[in-house]
């Protein structure tokens, strides 16, 4: 059996690799990102002079745990979004009562998701938590959320990158259960980039655009964790410095 | 027909099979709403296999035959629906086309992947009853075979670990999930499934999505959720034996 001849499809080479990888510069410029980007918070809290971490930095860890940890800060990060979104009358305000209802089961599925891995990944580790992610200080300033394009726009872009973020992950995770349950929350995710791209550009080809799905192949985005977390880092979401050294 | 090579390998895999899918499968096709009794059969079939660990399909090929199969299935339903005048209205027109080039997409890449394992898989022939009659059945349908496909996929995950192929599969099942999320908007439901509900779609394509617990933690009991919440929250997956059951209503 050779896998080759599938991903052969999936962005890596052939042209419809390249309409992928096309795509995925748009989608950042258009998520208000550009590829050349300034090292952010968390390349800089990378390494020191010497190459190395600097000390008390967090670090992902490696295997299972690192995926797993790596899942627990991208959905503090969505459950932070979504809980000041719906924390503020302001910004609730502007939206309908039916984009209220979303917004207000968003937050409570991210953080279901969130203090589920917390869990999970304290009982994984047998309660040492010197393994565990701390709970992350995030960076989402209110002008973020000054109007409802602003807050649509970014409810789009950590939906579609929770989704490409479990998506590349997946083939990294080698218990057949946290590999389920990254399988029960990412179609979650999908399910949100939809409806909230629905939100910004209703009955279109918005839900699932060609910008992030592959018209070629019908493939989503699978991105590696470096490549997220450098979307994140560039975004400046969040503060606490963290490594992923681990990570592929 | 090439389906029932994947219900001879789960006949395989789980001997009762065979007697459950005499009945539902084969000779006895089932279409629905057309055979009302039969259909009121399904949830005792169902209650015998959701929730039961069986044994997955053997090998990643069988997987991808799997897939396409059921990737026919809806490309077939998209393709019909939108050749079918006055029954999509204009101005949903844009998100079936949509769905439907996504459905295409997915039988070229899966024939391409099983071309190098020479394998091939024939198309079947469906037969989708009053799918086209009108645009609800449609949408009943087409919400029906999404939040399915979302399943099986994800039921198929442990086979395919820590390979390319499962990348694919992920890719492939984030954008079910999407199509799934849109066509329950339009027919003015969550995007997400509550509990076991299927407002009113396919009933039996919602057994089992109720869990509220993940691996030993009660969702439903962490600060600020319900029941209801932790459901919905996450998918759950369906075996290849439920699914298929349901799939195989529609293969003539």
């Amino acid at each position: 059996m050779n896998p080759s001849s599938i991903t052969s499809a999936q962005p890596e080479g052939n042209p419809s690799e390249r309409k992928a990888a096309v795509g995925r510069r748009t989608f950042l410029k258009s998520a208000g990102f550009t590829s050349a980007a300034a090292v952010g918070l968390f390349a800089a809290a990378c390494t020191d002079h010497n190459g190395e971490p600097p000390a008390g930095v967090f670090d992902l860890g490696q295997g299972d745990l690192g995926a797993l940890n790596y899942a627990y800060a991208l959905e503090q990060l969505e459950a932070a979004f979504y809980t000041k979104v719906v924390a503020s009358e302001a910004v609730m305000g502007r939206f309908t009562m039916q984009e209220r209802t979303i917004f207000t089961d968003l937050k409570l599925h991210e953080t279901a998701h969130r203090d589920f891995f917390k869990l999970a990944i304290t009982a994984a580790v047998n309660g040492d938590t010197s393994k565990v992610l701390p709970t992350l200080e995030v960076n989402l300033p209110d002008d973020l959320f000054a109007t409802k394009e602003k807050v649509l726009t970014l409810a789009k872009t950590f939906e579609d990158l929770g989704v490409a973020a479990y998506n590349g992950a997946g083939k990294y995770i080698e218990n057949v259960d946290y590999l389920l349950l990254a399988g029960k929350i990412v179609s979650v995710e999908a399910r949100h980039a939809a409806i909230i791209s629905n939100l910004i550009a209703p009955k279109t080809a918005a839900f699932a655009s060609d910008m992030e799905v592959d018209p070629a192949s019908g493939l989503d985005k699978a991105l590696l964790p470096s490549q997220v977390l450098k979307i994140v880092t560039d975004g400046g979401f969040i503060k606490t410095a963290f490594t992923a050294k681990y990570l592929p | 027909m090439n389906l029932f090579d994947i219900f001879s390998n789960i006949e395989k895999v789980d001997a009762e099979a065979a007697d459950r899918f005499s009945f539902y499968n084969r000779r006895h096709v089932l279409k629905f709403g057309a055979k009302a009794t039969a259909l009121a059969a399904l949830p005792t079939f169902f209650s015998s296999v959701v929730n039961k660990a069986y044994a997955a399909l053997p090998n990643a090929t069988e997987v991808l035959k799997y897939a396409l199969t059921l990737e026919y299935l809806e490309d077939a339903f998209y393709k019909k629906g939108l050749a079918t005048s006055g029954l999509i209205p204009s101005m949903d027109r844009a998100i079936f086309a949509q769905i439907s080039k996504h459905e295409d997409a997915h039988v070229k890449l899966l024939q391409g992947a099983l071309a190098q394992l020479n394998v091939t898989v024939a198309m079947p022939t469906f037969d989708f009853g009053p799918a086209f009659d009108n645009y609800q059945n449609f949408l009943v349908y087409s919400q029906s075979f999404e939040d399915l496909g979302v399943r099986a996929y994800k039921g198929q995950a442990g086979v395919l670990k820590q390979t390319d192929y499962l990348t694919v599969a992920l890719q492939i099942h984030s954008v079910e999930a999407r199509h799934a999320a849109m066509v329950r908007a339009l027919r003015g439901d969550k995007g997400w499934i509550q509990g076991n509900s299927s407002g009113n779609a396919v009933k039996e394509v919602y057994a089992g999505e109720e869990v509220v617990k993940q691996a030993g933690v009660y969702i439903g009991g962490l600060p600020g959720q319900t029941d209801n919440s932790a459901s919905e929250a996450f998918d759950e997956p369906l075996d290849e034996k439920a699914v298929l059951a349901l799939a195989g209503l529609f293969i003539k």
